[in-house]
């Protein structure tokens, strides 16, 4: 559990490594991306393509974009995307978002 | 390629009746939901959560498992996890799944795509911490995940019944800040006439409140002069009420103001939409099977309008018998004959809308934003910026593509379409009708290439 995220987790899996930004966090086995960083304490996902305002994930259902990262350096949206173990996470680059 | 009798996109309660009850009627049916589970979003998860949370949620929730487990003995073919992003001629949908895209051949299409959270532009809705209601909620019933110092604001039911849940789950949010007005509710009052289910609705609403005064959460009416304060992230929400001004500190802002139909697939198919006054938004137009303009396409639940869960079920077991009865597995008199308790409950469910509508209406800061507040998340386009456009000439959201890039960003106009359309209507003096709306093109998700080429790789196999 992490004290400094505004978020608290209820569940308890098994625990699996993957990297955000270069950096290592364990999050669940299985669970949904985007509520696995927020509860991770991370707030700021990506930032704008236009103004480099930080952004986080806003509606939970796939329809904001908000939530966008990079894995594998295909654009996705953590939301809809489910933790895997050994899982590389990056912040999109600075528009791509709109190439696809 | 696979050829069904049809196709049915999104797994909430719309969706999944139409499905079981097509597939009894032996049409073969393909479901497809971009979720990994089926439940849409009332149900989001039930499956899962409804064992680990059910009481948190409550029974409303938990009903939807009966849907779930009518499903899974259908026969249908539930392509969970299945992102569509084109619907063509013919008809065929184009989908991912798992990265790689796939085609599936139908004869009917039941649009069954629910609803999204009617956007609310404030100032600072953008940063990290802010969220929708139904977000927080999300979070919940998949996630099991709470957020620790969260203020909710704007209306409606759905406000009420996130908090409900939040406090139910131990870490009540800091207050409820309403922008609906007590004269709302009592205005509203008149609306619910002799409809004993509307006098339900508003018990349910008032024991909610009650829970959360027993629960110790304050909480504020009539808020005007939102904002949401904070540099990288949501720090505080301040606002004026009851006379006086308020800053309440957090790390999350739950917004919420109603919800509003998921147009984007509908709108890819040209079917003509109409402005409803009453829901502020526009519906698609349908007849009395929920078949569209375009002849084989039929629309259900709140893509259709907004009805809540129980108007989407009933909705969609009647377009599913009507294309039973297209398809001659039925015939006019059967048709006629299962349909008419189907009308009755919707009709008595739907005898409860005009109170909801007048008690909780949108907030007003947000449908008419100050100048300096961003509409358009994606592409950072201001409330001044759209006025300006509209000084310059620009009468409709399409043309305001060629002033600046207001819609064009990933989201494609979801959380902008609406805020557009009545800036302009309401600088150019004329109606959202005759204003309009985005044209909505497919990919309606961003596609990869390599999805494309996995697309055509399996069709060719399937040549082969
Ligand atoms: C976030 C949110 C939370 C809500 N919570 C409640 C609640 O707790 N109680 C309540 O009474 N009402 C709630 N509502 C209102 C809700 O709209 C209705 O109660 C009900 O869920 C509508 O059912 P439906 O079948 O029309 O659509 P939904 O239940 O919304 O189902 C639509 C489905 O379509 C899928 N979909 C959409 N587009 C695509 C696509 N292109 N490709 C693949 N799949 C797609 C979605 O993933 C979704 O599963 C909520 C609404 C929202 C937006
Ligand atoms: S949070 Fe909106 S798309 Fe993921």
């Amino acid at each position: 559990m992490n004290n400094a995220s505004p978020f608290l987790e209820t569940e308890t899996a098994s625990r699996v490594t993957v990297t955000f930004a270069g950096a290592p966090l364990d999050l669940p086995l299985g669970a949904n991306l985007a509520a696995a960083l927020l509860t991770a304490g991370v707030g700021a996902f990506r930032q704008t393509p236009v103004s480099g305002a930080p952004r986080g994930p806003f509606c939970m259902m796939g329809a904001c974009f908000d939530c966008l990262v990079e894995i594998d350096g295909v654009a996705r949206q953590a939301c809809m995307t489910e933790v895997t173990a050994g899982l590389q996470i990056d912040r999109p680059h600075e528009g791509d978002h709109d190439a696809g | 390629m696979t050829r069904v009798d049809l196709a049915i996109i999104g797994a909430g309660p719309a969706g999944m009746a139409a499905a079981a009850l097509a597939a009894r009627q032996g049409l073969r049916v393909t479901l497809l939901d971009e979720q990994p589970r089926a439940g849409g979003q009332i149900y989001r998860d039930v499956d899962r959560a409804a064992a680990l949370r059910g009481d948190l949620l409550g029974p409303d929730y938990t009903h939807g498992a009966t849907l779930t487990a009518a499903l899974k003995h259908s026969g249908v073919d539930h392509v969970s996890g299945a992102v569509v992003w084109a619907i063509e001629e013919g008809f065929a949908l184009s989908y991912t799944k798992d990265g790689r895209g796939a085609q599936v051949m139908a004869d009917r299409v039941l649009l069954a795509t629910g609803a999204i959270e009617r956007p609310m532009p404030l100032p600072g809705w953008t940063l990290p911490g802010v969220m929708t209601a139904g977000a927080g909620q999300i979070l919940l019933k998949q996630s099991g995940v709470l957020a620790r110092r969260a203020v909710l604001v704007g209306t409606g039911p759905l406000l009420y019944l996130t908090a409900a849940q939040m406090l139910r789950a131990g870490t009540p949010p800091l207050a409820l800040v309403e922008t609906a007005t007590r004269s709302d509710l009592l205005g509203a009052m008149r609306h619910l006439g002799g409809a004993l289910r509307g006098w339900r609705y508003l018990l349910k609403g008032l024991g909610l409140l009650a829970e959360l005064k027993r629960g110790g959460v304050k909480r504020h009416v009539g808020a005007t002069g939102l904002a949401i304060e904070g540099l990288a992230r949501a720090e505080a929400l301040s606002f004026s009420a009851g006379g006086k001004s308020h800053r309440i500190a957090c790390d999350t802002v739950y917004l919420h103001h109603g919800v509003v139909p998921n147009v984007q697939a509908a709108r890819s198919l040209g079917i003509a939409h109409d402005w409803n006054a009453a829901q502020a938004c526009f519906l698609p137009r349908l007849d009395i099977w929920g078949q569209s303009d375009v002849p084989g396409i039929y629309v259900a639940g709140d893509s259709a309008g907004i009805g809540g869960a129980k108007v989407a079920e009933e909705a969609g077991r009647l377009a599913a018998l009507h294309v039973a009865q297209a398809a001659g597995r039925i015939t006019q008199t059967e048709l006629d004959r299962q349909a008419a308790p189907l009308r009755a409950t919707l009709a008595r469910e739907r005898a409860v809308r005009p109170f909801l509508d007048r008690a909780y209406p949108p907030c007003p800061e947000a449908l008419a934003p100050a100048d300096a507040t961003l509409i358009c998340r994606c592409e950072e386009v201001t409330a001044g910026d759209i006025r300006n456009y509209a000084s310059l000439g620009c009468v409709g959201p399409n043309q305001a593509k060629a002033f600046g890039r207001a819609g064009m960003g990933p989201c494609q106009g979801r959380y902008c379409g609406l805020t557009v359309t009545a800036l302009l209507a309401e600088a150019n003096g004329q109606t959202p009708d005759a204003t309009g709306y985005y044209r909505v093109r497919a990919p309606l998700k961003p596609v990869t290439l390599g999805e494309l080429a996995q697309m055509d790789q399996t069709a060719q196999d399937a040549a082969e």
